[in-house]
C-alpha cells in the first residue's frame, strides 16, 4: 500500500475553489448522513463555513440516499443540492451498479469508494470517470480497530485525506476531543475509533 | 372600556381588543325578558321547595336564597315553560303574554 | 461575544425556545418539524428549562391548548408543518381574532395532495388570511434571529397578534450551517418577561375571551385586527432595530441584495433566496449586468408600498412562488406584488414563476435563466403570460 497523501493534498489545494462541494452516496441506515454531518462538524471546528444536509425522501432502511457537504472559507448562501461535486464518497460499493455516482463529478476531483474489492475492479464501474479513484476497506479497518463494522470513522478519515479540507493532525486532534465528549461514558471505544482514523490516513490509496 | 358602554352603534375603535370582556356577569345587562311571549306564574302555596325547576331553567331566572326558591326574575326569563313542565305539584303555570 | 455554532434550523429554533424558556408548549409531531418539540422535551427532561410541555392527540388540540394557555396568561407556543397546520386551521383564526400573542414555529412543507414531505410554502400561504404575522427565513441564522424577535412583536401592546416563524422544510430545518447565537442573558433580556395586562387566571379581574360576535360586531372586530396588523409594521421595524443594536444583524420587511443600481430583480421568499444571491454575484462578476434580489421576510403584514417603491423603477421583475393557488394570475406572492405594482402605477414588466413545489430543487443556473428571461422581456416588452414554471418537465 502506498502513502501518497502529501502529494494528493497539494494537488487538491491547487485546484481548490472558494467552496469544496462533496456528495455522499449510501444506503438508509448506513450512516452517510451522519458522516456528512460529522465532516461538517470537524470542518466547522477548524474555523470553516460549512453545510451538511441530506436529500430527504421517504425514510427506508437500505434505500439509496444522498447527502451533501459544502465547506468554504466564506459564508455559504447556496441552498440547492450539489450537481457538480468536487468529490464523491460512496459508502456502499453495491450502489455503483445502480446509482450514477460520478454524475457531474469534477475530473479535477476524486471519488472515494468503500469496498473490499481492488481499485482495478472498481474503475470499470465508474462510467469512464477520468479523475482520481481511491478505495478504502472501511469494513476491514473498522473490524480491526473497533471489532465491529462501523464504516463512518474510516470513511470520514478517507474523505478528509482525499479532499485535503484540513491537515490530518488537526483532524485527529479535533476528532479525539469530539470522541472524548461523545463517549465520555464509554472511554474504551475512543481508542478504537482513533485507531480506525489513523489506519485510514495511513493506508488510503489511489 | 366596560361592556355596558359597548353597543351596536359603537365604532370599531371603541370595541375591546378581541371583544374581550373584562368584568363578570355581564349577561345581567342583557334583558332577555323582552323576548317573552308566555309568562310563568309562581303559585307559592303549591310549592314544596323540591327545587326541580331551578336547574332546568336555561336563563338562571329562578333565584334561590337559603335553600328556597323565590319569585321569577322576569328581566331575564324568556318564558320557555320548561319549569312549568317539570313541576310535579302544579306550582308553576304559564299564561299568554308578558 | 456571540457564540459561534453549527446547527440545523430545527436545532436553532429549539435553542431559541430554550433561551426564552416559555411557559407552555403543547405540540404534536409531524415531519419535518418533529425535532423542535423533541429537542424542547429533552431540555425539559434535563431540567434546563421549566416549560410545561403538553402531550396532545392532534394539531387541532395542540393549537387549542396553546390558545387556552395564552388566554390564561402564559407565554405559549407550538410547532408544526404541512397537514399539521391544516388541522389547526380553525384555531389559527381564533388565535388571531382573540388577539393572543402566540408564536408558532412553522417548518414549511407541502400540503398533501399528492402526499409529499418536502419544502413548499402551501401550508403557510394557505394560512396567510388567518390574521397571523408571518416572518420567513433564508437560513438557519435568520430563523433563529426571527424567533427571538417573535414574542416581543406578538406581545407588543399595539399588536397583540400571533406570529408564525417560517423556515423551509429540510433545506434549512435539517441542514447544518454555521450560526451565531446570542448569549443566554442577552437573549433573555431582549425577549423580556411576559406581563399580560388581562388574563383569565387573574382572580382580581374575572373576564371572558372569545365571545360570540353577531353581524353588528364581526366587521368592526376584523377592522381592529387589520389595524393591529398595520401597527405591527412599526413594531417589526422597532424590534429589528433593537436586534441590530444587539447583534449587528440587520432586518426589515425584506432584504435588498445588490439592488442599489439594479435593473432586473427577482422577488422570492425563503431558502432559495440564498441560491439566488449566488446567481446575482456570478452574473454581476461575469457579465456586469445589473441584477438584484428582493427577499421577502415579512409576508404578513405585506409591505406593499415599500416593496413597490423598490421595484417600480426596474426594467423587469420576476416574482417567484413556492406554492400553487390555482388563480388566474400566479401564486400568492405574485398576486400581492402585482397588486402593489398596479397601485403604485408602475409600468414595470412583471412575470411570475412557480418553482420548488414539493421540494423540487432550484439551482444557481435556474436563477441565471430567470435573469436572462427578464432581460429578454424588457427588450421585447412581451410577457409570455401571467405565469411560467422553473424546473417543470413538459413536452
Amino acid at each position: 500500500m502506498r502513502r501518497p497523501r502529501q502529494e494528493n493534498q497539494r494537488k487538491v489545494k491547487e485546484t481548490m475553489k472558494d467552496t469544496i462541494e462533496l456528495r455522499w452516496h449510501g444506503r438508509g441506515g448506513q450512516g452517510a448522513k451522519t458522516a456528512a454531518l460529522l465532516l461538517a462538524d470537524v470542518a466547522f471546528k477548524t474555523g470553516k463555513y460549512v453545510q451538511g444536509f441530506p436529500e430527504y425522501g421517504p425514510e427506508r432502511m437500505g434505500a439509496p440516499i444522498t447527502a451533501y457537504n459544502r465547506i468554504s472559507e466564506k459564508p455559504i448562501t447556496i441552498h440547492s443540492n450539489i450537481y457538480s461535486p468536487d468529490f464523491v464518497a460512496v459508502v456502499d460499493d453495491g450502489l455503483l451498479e445502480t446509482v450514477d455516482v460520478t454524475a457531474g463529478l469534477s475530473p479535477e476531483g476524486a471519488i472515494v469508494v468503500n469496498t473490499q474489492k481492488s481499485k482495478e475492479e472498481i474503475v470499470p464501474l465508474l462510467k469512464g470517470y477520468q479523475g482520481k479513484v481511491y478505495t478504502i476497506d472501511a469494513r476491514a479497518i473498522s473490524v480491526e480497530a473497533l471489532g465491529k463494522n462501523y464504516p463512518n470513522s474510516p470513511m470520514l478519515a478517507a474523505v478528509v485525506a482525499v479532499t485535503g479540507v484540513m491537515e490530518p493532525e488537526v483532524f485527529l486532534s479535533e476528532m479525539k476531543a469530539s470522541f472524548e465528549h461523545k463517549f465520555a461514558k464509554k472511554p474504551e471505544v475512543i481508542e478504537g475509533n482513533m485507531k480506525a482514523l489513523q489506519m485510514t490516513l495511513d493506508f488510503i490509496h489511489e | 372600556m366596560r361592556s355596558i358602554d359597548i353597543n351596536e352603534r359603537s365604532p370599531w375603535q371603541d370595541i375591546t381588543e378581541g371583544n374581550k370582556i373584562y368584568e363578570p356577569a355581564t349577561s345581567k345587562h342583557f334583558c332577555t325578558g323582552e323576548w317573552r311571549t308566555a309568562t310563568p306564574e309562581f303559585i307559592k302555596e303549591n310549592c314544596k321547595q323540591c327545587l326541580l325547576c331551578v336547574p332546568v331553567c336555561p336563563d338562571s331566572s329562578i333565584p334561590v336564597v337559603k335553600g328556597e326558591r323565590g319569585e321569577f326574575d322576569y328581566d331575564h326569563c324568556k318564558g320557555c315553560g320548561i319549569c312549568a313542565k317539570v313541576c310535579p305539584f302544579g306550582a308553576i303555570t304559564m299564561r299568554e303574554g308578558k | 461575544m456571540a457564540i459561534r455554532e453549527r446547527l440545523s434550523g430545527n436545532e436553532a429554533v429549539a435553542y431559541a425556545i430554550k433561551q426564552i424558556n416559555p411557559d407552555v408548549m403543547p405540540a404534536f409531531p409531524i415531519t419535518p418539524s418533529t425535532e423542535i418539540p423533541q429537542y424542547v422535551a429533552t431540555y425539559i427532561a434535563n431540567g434546563e428549562i421549566d416549560t410545561e410541555f403538553i402531550h396532545v392527540e392532534s394539531e387541532h388540540s395542540a393549537m387549542s391548548a396553546t390558545l387556552g394557555a395564552s388566554a390564561a396568561g402564559a407565554r405559549a407556543l407550538t410547532a408544526t408543518s404541512s397537514c399539521g397546520l391544516a388541522l389547526m386551521w380553525e384555531e389559527l383564526y381564533v388565535a388571531a381574532s382573540d388577539r393572543l400573542p402566540i408564536v408558532l414555529a412553522l417548518v414549511n412543507r407541502a400540503l398533501t395532495g399528492p402526499i409529499n414531505i418536502n419544502a413548499d410554502h402551501s401550508d403557510s400561504m394557505g394560512a396567510r388570511d388567518a390574521g397571523w404575522i408571518q416572518i420567513y427565513a433564508e437560513s438557519n441564522q435568520e430563523v433563529y434571529d426571527n424567533f427571538l424577535q417573535a414574542f416581543p412583536i406578538a406581545e407588543h401592546k399595539d399588536v397583540h397578534l400571533p406570529v408564525m416563524i417560517c423556515q423551509d422544510g429540510f433545506i434549512t430545518s435539517h441542514g447544518v450551517e454555521n450560526i451565531l447565537l446570542v448569549e443566554d442573558d442577552k437573549a433573555k433580556e431582549f425577549v423580556g418577561e411576559y406581563e399580560p395586562e388581562h388574563f383569565l387566571l387573574n382572580s382580581k379581574e374575572p373576564m371572558a375571551v372569545g365571545p360570540y360576535a353577531v353581524s353588528n360586531y364581526y366587521m368592526e372586530t376584523k377592522k381592529a385586527q387589520r389595524e393591529a396588523m398595520q401597527n405591527a409594521k412599526k413594531v417589526i421595524l422597532e424590534m429589528a432595530e433593537k436586534f441590530e443594536k444587539m447583534t449587528g444583524r440587520k432586518y426589515g420587511f425584506f432584504e435588498e441584495y445588490r439592488m442599489e443600481d439594479a435593473e432586473y430583480a427577482i422577488v422570492i421568499i425563503g431558502s432559495a433566496a440564498g441560491t439566488c444571491k449566488a446567481a446575482v454575484d456570478k452574473i454581476r462578476e461575469t457579465t456586469g449586468k445589473k441584477v438584484g434580489l428582493v427577499k421577502i421576510r415579512v409576508f404578513r403584514p405585506f409591505p406593499e408600498e415599500e416593496l413597490a417603491a423598490v421595484l417600480k423603477n426596474m426594467k423587469a421583475v420576476a416574482v417567484m412562488d413556492r406554492s400553487e393557488m390555482f388563480s388566474a394570475t400566479s401564486g400568492p406572492l405574485g398576486a400581492e406584488v402585482r397588486a402593489a405594482m398596479y397601485q403604485a402605477k408602475a409600468d414595470t414588466e412583471v412575470v411570475c414563476y412557480f418553482y420548488g413545489l414539493g421540494g423540487r430543487d432550484i439551482t444557481v443556473e435556474d436563477f441565471e435563466q430567470v435573469y436572462d428571461n427578464l432581460e429578454e422581456m424588457a427588450k421585447t416588452h412581451e410577457v409570455k403570460g401571467m405565469y411560467d414554471y422553473i424546473g417543470l418537465r413538459e413536452k
